[in-house]
């Protein structure tokens, strides 16, 4: 390993780039290069709008874009033991914890909410890859149970976001012990006759791949997104031999038959409210700004002035 | 042939020279040795047992990989009956990493599944190492479904470093495989018992393991992560392997204080591999009341309590 490629450089790259780009302002396409202003970046849900490039969105902005006027109600997860380990590395595991919560203003790594897509009434759960690589330890493991247990009490399918490293290893077993939990949360789901949608993003890998996020009654990723168990680095060291171009991407995976869709940020809501209203026998969904159908009856309210297109 | 481990190096010298003395004594009519043979094989005795007393966590990671640990098809030939293998995923290939098929156990039908490393160098690559590819789990979840019609309880003995990480196994769908057979495992309704005889690697080992009754014999371990992976991902150092196998927790007696199984299988002194035939009948005996203690429940008596389990499970950390 060459130490000054590896460790000076960097280190130099991102003092010159913190200097050359402003955070608050622009943000650099890491595919294409393009500088792209913060604002238009996030108007187009965090996709390039030179060459489609879907980056990272957290839960609560994806929530915010997916929900019917980004209105939702966040579901509640219950905390569970905290460091049941005692786990330390180089660093203390609640001091880890502490700072992705810090970085994130996020309580872990997942975000469970209730509310309408297109007037359909869903809960949603997202997981977080910019909290400890959106790992899934017991805190994930409950967020699922309680996104499932939700669904099955108000009888609304589930749709789940997953972006994960894998597992959480300073939960070390019980981490592991979360594959069987989370699948536990599936059994659920269709013991209720209710759909369970996955939308896998980038990257979705390891064990969260070999649990919840490969159970779904439909499964959508988007594109160009790393599916994968082992990652593509292990699997080169391990066959000694060159993967293929877009090897374990969201495009590839489709051609072998693992995913349904591969579907564009822009287009996922739409079609997520078609698929979930075909499956719970609803009619096609109403788009646009008519008053929402199931106002109660006795009390009409004033017809609420029309509003601009979304 | 005894192989020894790194930190067994004390004990090969001692039992190296009781082995020396002997073939002298052999070889030369008038030399008496066996009084001092016998004080080193005393002496071998005493520190095996100081050796085992109290693995550290790397060391029983080592045990647990020992080349002559008894594996799966061990067991499979001392324990059960009629063994009938049976093969093929029905849809691309045999894995032989994995093995399985219908036996007896104490006369009893059993539907017997585990993956088995293979001995020597000829049959551990033809076993992959017992690092399965999608296959093996899709012919574990045939099996179990046949189980599960006719009413046949499922023992699942789990010895692997992990699901194999290549190109065709993720192409064929290695994680659907592994979250389908966790799926199965929790939806059969007959009595499902595990036994962790050696490595419990990730979830390679889930995919078998997610039972109603979990065993580990006394040096086997059972882990997220191997400790040198754990090690070269949080120490960035491979090398850190000891401190990594401390950290993770992946003994049988931290799991059995976490909750994570619910019984130890004791070993032999000196591990299983010292006594082979005495550590495979602990396991037979074991795998017996567990599923003795199984045998009242109904079928959906047993879907439910196997989900509950896994569900309340983590409740408790260890203790500070
Ligand atoms: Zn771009």
């Amino acid at each position: 390993m060459n130490w000054i490629s590896n460790y000076v450089r960097p280190k130099i790259n991102s003092l010159f780039s913190r200097r050359e780009v402003p955070e608050n302002l622009w943000t650099k396409c890491p595919e294409c290069g393009t500088m792209l202003f913060h604002r238009e970046l996030a108007d187009n849900l965090n996709v390039c709008t030179n060459c489609d490039h879907h980056m990272q969105l957290v839960p609560r902005d994806r929530f915010t874009a997916l929900f019917d006027n980004g209105v939702f109600v966040e579901v509640e997860v219950p905390l569970p033991t905290a460091d049941p380990l005692h786990f330390r590395d180089q660093k203390k595991y609640p001091e880890r914890l502490k700072a992705a919560q810090k970085q994130t203003g996020e309580k872990e790594a997942m975000l469970v909410a209730e509310g309408e897509i297109g007037r359909t009434p869903i809960v949603a759960a997202a997981q977080d890859f910019s909290f400890m690589a959106g790992s899934m330890g017991m805190y994930v493991g409950n967020a699922i149970i309680a996104a499932a247990e939700r669904a099955v009490e108000l009888k609304r399918p589930l749709i789940l976001f997953s972006a994960a490293g894998g597992a959480r290893m300073q939960e070390g077993i019980l981490s592991l012990m979360q594959m069987p939990r989370t699948t536990v949360a599936v059994e659920m789901l269709r013991d209720a006759g209710l759909p369970y949608i996955v939308v896998l993003t980038h990257p979705t890998t390891g064990g969260v791949t070999a649990s919840y996020a490969m159970l779904g009654d439909v499964h959508i990723a988007e594109p160009n997104a790393l599916i994968c168990f082992a990652g593509p680095r292990v699997i080169e060291q391990t066959i000694r031999e060159k993967l293929p171009e877009g090897f374990q991407r969201a495009e590839y995976l489709l051609d072998h038959g693992m995913l349904d869709r591969v579907t564009h940020r822009r287009d996922m809501k739409l079609e997520l409210v078609t698929i979930t209203r075909m499956l719970m026998g609803l009619p096609p969904a109403v788009m646009g700004d008519l008053p929402p159908p199931d106002l109660p009856a006795e009390e009409p309210e004033p017809t609420p002035e029309p509003k601009a297109a979304e | 042939m005894q192989s020894y481990l790194e930190f067994e190096k004390p004990l090969a010298e001692i039992e190296g020279k009781a082995e020396e003395l002997r073939a002298m004594a052999r070889a030369s009519a008038e030399m008496d040795v066996e009084k001092e043979a016998v004080a080193l094989d005393k002496k071998a005795a005493q520190l095996l047992k100081d050796l085992y007393k109290d693995l550290t966590p790397w060391r029983k990671a080592q045990v647990a990989r020992h080349p002559g640990r008894p594996h799966c098809k061990d067991y499979i030939e001392r324990l059960f009956t009629e063994y009938t293998p049976l093969a093929g995923d029905r849809n691309f290939a045999d894995d032989h990493a994995i093995m399985g098929g219908l036996a007896r156990l104490n006369g009893r039908a059993v539907m017997v599944i585990g993956h088995e490393k293979g001995q020597d160098t000829q049959s551990r690559i033809e076993r992959n190492f017992g690092m399965a590819r999608p296959e093996g789990y899709r012919k574990a979840i045939r099996l179990m479904d046949l189980a599960d019609r006719f009413g046949v309880p499922v023992v699942t003995l789990v010895d692997t470093p992990g699901a194999y990480p290549g190109k065709g196994a993720e192409e064929r769908g290695q994680s659907e495989a592994i979250a389908r057979s966790t799926e199965k495992c929790l939806k059969i309704g007959v009595p499902l018992v595990s036994v962790i005889i050696g490595e419990g690697g990730s979830g390679g080992a889930v995919a078998l393991a997610t039972a109603n009754r979990v065993a580990m014999l006394e040096h086997s371990i059972y882990s997220v992560i191997s400790p040198e992976g754990c090690a070269s991902i949080l120490w960035k150092d491979a090398e850190k392997m000891r401190e990594a196998a401390e950290a993770l927790r992946l003994t049988a007696q931290d799991l059995h204080k976490l909750g994570v199984i619910d019984r130890i299988i004791a070993e032999p002194t000196g591990g299983a591999q010292r006594d082979r035939a005495a550590a495979i009948d602990s396991v037979g005996a074991c795998i017996e009341d567990m599923l003795a203690k199984l045998s009242g429940l109904g079928r959906d008596d047993l879907i439910r309590e196997r989900r509950k389990k896994f569900l309340n499970m983590g409740g408790k950390g260890l203790a500070a």
